[in-house]
């Protein structure tokens, strides 16, 4: 799934750095809980969370995830936009709860990890 | 043999990551293999936060050589009074704010363990804890990381 579609597909509007235009996302992966995040591995995974903290952004960057999707109409703060552009990773808010973002992502292609 | 020494405070959690993240930086400008970067920084940043969590303050002391990155992690704090018990998956004595920031499920010292070629853990209650981590640098030889 390429940005475009991802922002069209939920609404997404991009806060801070933007997604880079020639990435191309397989997977994504939905959790409030950063232990969980920490033990993924996939390349070019989309983290989804209703989780809006420093620490977020953190388990990204450790997670070398390089795109969170906050659902829920979360806003991202302004401590979490640098943290997140320091280290190259776009944050994507959308209006849909993270269940429908999930959905949304799968019928149009993007695959789960377990 | 390159040695880095980082001081973590309890209960800061807008810091809490900094340390994992400088070396996650280092250890990129060593050119250190994409696969043990994330086991090392996985394993580091759970502990970390550990230390954020449930301790008073901490030292990180990593060591990194062309064979191994060693990470010593020690806290003053209250301690682990039964360790089989804390290395059990979703046990956690973490408190509701914790949780709040995404960790606390009692994952964190599975995963250390998980993302460590070598581990061990000891602790004297009322002490503090201490975790050693080795991981070997010349495991991976790809990019593939499983």
């Amino acid at each position: 799934m390429n940005k475009k579609l991802l922002l069209e597909t939920i609404q997404g509007i991009e806060t801070g750095c933007k997604v880079h235009e020639d990435t191309i996302f397989g997977y994504a992966f939905a959790s409030d809980l950063m232990s969980d995040v920490l033990r993924t591995d996939a390349e070019n995974m989309i983290l989804v969370t209703g989780l809006c903290n420093l620490q977020t952004i953190r388990t990204a960057e450790m997670a070398d995830i390089k795109c969170v999707i906050l659902g829920r109409g979360k806003k991202a703060t302004e401590d979490m936009i640098e943290l997140a552009c320091e280290n190259e990773i776009a944050i994507v808010e959308s209006p849909f709860s993270v269940f429908r973002i999930c959905s949304e992502l799968s019928r149009n292609g993007i695959k789960y990890l377990y | 043999m390159l040695r880095l020494e980082f001081h973590i405070t309890g209960g800061n959690f807008n810091s809490a990551g900094e340390a994992s993240s400088s070396l996650k930086k280092t250890l990129k400008q060593l050119g250190v293999n994409s696969c043990v970067i994330k086991r090392t920084v996985v394993a580091v940043y759970e502990a970390e936060v550990n230390i954020v969590a449930h301790a008073y303050e901490g030292t990180i002391t990593a060591e990194i050589d062309q064979q191994s990155i060693r990470i010593t992690v020690c806290d003053r704090g209250p301690g682990i009074s039964d360790i089989d018990l804390a290395m059990q998956a979703g046990f956690s004595t973490a408190s509701q704010r914790v949780r709040e920031m995404g960790f606390g499920a009692g994952m964190g010292l599975p995963n250390i363990k998980n993302n460590s070629d070598n581990f061990s853990i000891s602790s004297t209650p009322g002490i503090g804890t201490t975790l050693q981590i080795t991981n070997l640098i010349e495991n991976y030889e790809t990019e593939n990381c499983a």
